[in-house]
């Protein structure tokens, strides 16, 4: 792409066209990803239903402060996020790959409370199922079940994050580049969506896996 | 089948532009991606057949004439996942779709070109993981995967094929959401949705079912390598899981799916009835919408498969009487392809053969669902043969003769040249008899209680078997024919000339074969789809 400014595509007839089109298939794979996170949602769902005690122990075992505050600097990243589509259509580039930064480093401090003060505590303490597992309360095979799901749908969760991470670097490299301007900032709109969607999964995780048994 | 102009021949178009490997590999073209995917699920039809064959040469016999058990097991395995996987979920939408879809637009091509390339080279990563798997020993677990055959209990080469089947699924999503997003922003001036060939309005059935369906498979076949890798009881009831969880999560996706083979294939039936009829669509809003229907009602039916799984017998009241409304948008399809036969001026070429073809054949296969859905008569027919021979006659009789109806209808556009069309009738001939020949008799089968993936059956079943051996073996050759005309024709046919069946559709008003950009200048549509009347009162002052 040699020069930042009225690129449309081939295909495209005009800008308008191509950023309808992106828009609409940025929504259209959100889409694709609820009902990929949909299944894991049916599938914890009637084990929580099957073995509820067993859930509610494992959620018990979770560090609920821990998560809440995960929560919100993730809350806090969609925030920046958000301000950093405005001042990407406000054309105003230093602010634009300020709010980027941020939203990394955010994402980034979500990412080392996940793995390392979360994850490997929780190996340590035995309880990941398949590697390391020595809980031995009642019930042990199905707190294994809830852990399992657990390692899972945060692990995906996860995955997710990092893919945006990347996304996050490449669009910092564009910008720092120069190619976005008010009349084109189509990549950050969408990265956005795409982010606020990350966010909002974590919503719905946090209480689900968190705070089975309400145990505050 | 005669060109009433003489064609002229394009300069360039886009299969002359450029000859290097490099510009197939590397291409961005819809129309060429449609080649890309025509010769790769050529090859997986290829290997699908070979299995299927292997499997009727076996059943000759009621002791087994050629195989292991064992090896039956992976044989039919392998014939279900394949053919299913890598050659009917791709079939029409990957190659018709891409190829027609930006056509029939008027547009220069699909919203995303680049991730339609990727999404041909995903498939073939898929694709291969599951033929390395195959080669390596295969898998005996059936299409389904059901646990507890696809834990640990048997252990055969399930991580490699459900990695294969999972990451070909990434390229079903691909391409639905490229569809979806072409069909709504790519449209040509004037082109409205009720001016949309009935063909794309099936394809945007499609690509919903593939959008929403798809990501549950995915996650499915994770949850079981999860299991696989860690020993932890998602599935797997010695584990402590739920083996009936997996059969739902399967066929929520799996179901649909079918709507997926079958769909794309009512979309061509439309587009040939009318062809070939010489008169505008009986119906054409309840056509379109009965293909967003079938898309709907698919999605809550897929308890039908588990009437003696030991799901809730109230949940299969209610998965009962949705699959039998299925039928009734389906039905209103046939009614309306029967009724816009009424008073045409009929023709009988090739891709007409196959239209009605699958009509009459899908009209059988749809029926004996009702008996399926029916939870009293599926107590005796559940994995019987019976089963077989309906969703074959869906499938083969159903999704395949449209598929072949498509490959022989847009065959001049796609090539820029004519195929023999006695030869092209003789070959769907061959077809249907033999296609009926192989599978009528299973239902007799099934009826009388013969199960289905054993090696071995009881002696008085064997005139019935060897029948559908007999039966199996002049479908093959059907299906060779083409391989060989088509061959021929892609370098020694007659030209062809933009639009050699005097069809309406924008497809048909470009170049054959199209040029790169499809069209010269955006087409402007002003009119409904369907205007045969207008063309044959042409002809007349003509």
């Amino acid at each position: 792409m040699p020069n930042s400014h009225a690129i449309v595509a081939e295909q495209f007839d005009d800008r308008e066209q191509q950023h309808e089109a992106a828009s609409l298939g940025m929504w259209i794979f959100l889409g694709t990803e609820i009902m990929f996170f949909g299944g894991l949602f049916a599938g914890y769902t009637v084990y929580r239903n099957l073995y509820t005690t067993a859930f509610e122990a494992g959620s018990h075992l979770l560090n609920a402060k821990i998560g809440a505050l995960n929560t919100a600097v993730l809350i806090c990243s969609s925030l920046t996020m958000a301000l950093a589509v405005h001042a990407a259509q406000t054309g105003k580039r230093k602010r634009l790959m300020g709010f980027l930064v941020s939203t990394m480093v955010l994402g980034g401090v979500f990412l080392y409370i996940k793995f390392i003060l979360e994850w490997l505590h929780e190996y340590r303490d035995g309880l990941a199922p398949g590697l390391h597992f020595t809980y031995s309360g009642p019930q042990a095979s199905h707190v294994a079940l809830f852990f399992c799901f657990y390692f899972l749908m945060t692990g995906v969760h996860a995955l997710h994050m990092i893919v945006g991470e990347g996304i996050m670097t490449v669009l910092l490299i564009m910008a720092w580049r120069g190619k976005f301007s008010e009349r084109s900032h189509n990549h950050i709109e969408i990265a956005g969506l795409y982010w606020h969607f990350i966010d909002i999964v974590w919503i719905f995780l946090f209480p689900l896996l968190y705070l089975l048994g309400a145990h505050f | 089948m005669s060109s009433t102009e003489v064609p002229i021949e394009p300069r360039v178009h886009y299969l002359n532009a450029d000859y290097s490997i490099k510009s197939w590999l590397l291409t961005t073209d819809h129309k060429r991606i449609a080649w890309l995917y025509l010769i790769a699920i050529t090859f997986f039809f290829t290997v699908g057949g070979v299995a299927a064959v292997l499997m009727r040469l076996n059943l000759l016999e009621p002791q087994g004439l050629l195989v292991e058990p064992e090896t039956y097991n992976k044989l039919f395995s392998s014939h279900g996942i394949v053919m299913i996987f890598f050659f009917m979920v791709p079939s029409i939408p990957a190659v018709m779709g891409n190829f027609l879809i930006p056509l029939m637009l008027g547009a220069r091509d699909v919203a995303f070109p680049r991730l339609n390339l990727l999404s041909w080279y995903v498939f073939m990563a898929g694709g291969s993981l599951v033929l390395y798997a195959l080669i390596a020993g295969g898998v005996d677990t059936g299409w389904t995967f059901y646990t507890p055959l696809s834990t640990l209990y048997l252990n055969t080469h399930v991580m490699a094929t459900a990695t294969g089947v999972f990451i070909a699924g990434f390229s079903s999503i691909l391409t639905g959401l490229n569809f979806v997003v072409t069909i709504h922003k790519m449209r040509a001036p004037g082109l409205t949705w009720f001016r949309l060939p009935l063909f794309i309005w099936a394809m945007y059935a499609t690509s919903i079912i593939f959008i929403i369906g798809t990501p549950v498979i995915a996650i499915s076949l994770a949850l079981i390598a999860l299991e696989r890798a860690f020993h932890v009881g998602i599935f797997d009831p010695a584990l402590g899981g739920d083996p009936i969880l997996f059969q739902h999560l399967f066929w929520f996706y799996s179901h649909p799916a079918v709507y997926v083979m079958i769909l794309p294939s009512m979309g061509v039936v439309s587009e040939l009835i009318t062809s070939f009829s010489k008169k505008k669509i009986f119906g054409y809003h309840f056509i379109a919408f009965s293909s967003v229907a079938i898309a709907a009602i698919g999605f809550l039916v897929w308890g039908h498969h588990m009437f003696v799984s030991g799901q809730s017998i109230y949940a299969g009241l209610v998965f009962s009487a949705l699959s039998m409304a299925v039928a009734i948008p389906s039905a209103v399809k046939v009614f309306n392809w029967t009724a816009t036969l009424y008073k045409g001026s009929i023709s009988y070429e090739a891709p007409m053969l196959y239209a009605l073809g699958f009509i009459g054949l899908f009209t059988i296969g749809g029926l004996t669902g009702l008996y399926l859905a029916t939870t009293a008569l599926d107590q005796h027919l559940h994995a019987t043969y019976f089963v077989v021979a309906h969703f074959h006659y869906i499938m083969v009789g159903g999704a395949v003769m449209g598929y072949m109806g498509a490959i022989h209808y847009w065959w001049p556009k796609m090539s820029g040249r004519l195929y023999p069309d006695g030869w092209a009738r003789v070959a769907a001939i061959i077809i249907f008899v033999g296609f009926n020949l192989t599978f009528f008799p299973q239902f007799v089968l099934g009826y009388l209680g013969m199960p289905r993936r054993y090696a071995v059956y009881p002696p008085e079943f064997q005139t019935l078997n060897v029948i559908s051996t007999a039966g199996a073996s002049i479908l093959g050759l059907g299906y060779v024919i083409p391989l060989i005309y088509f061959a021929w024709s892609a370098r020694y046919g007659p030209v062809a000339g933009p639009n050699p069946w005097n069809a309406t559709g924008l497809e048909w008003t470009t170049a054959s074969p199209p040029p790169t950009h499809n069209f010269e200048e955006t087409p402007v549509v002003t009119e409904e789809p369907y205007g045969y009347d207008r063309i044959a009162e042409e002809i007349q002052v003509a």
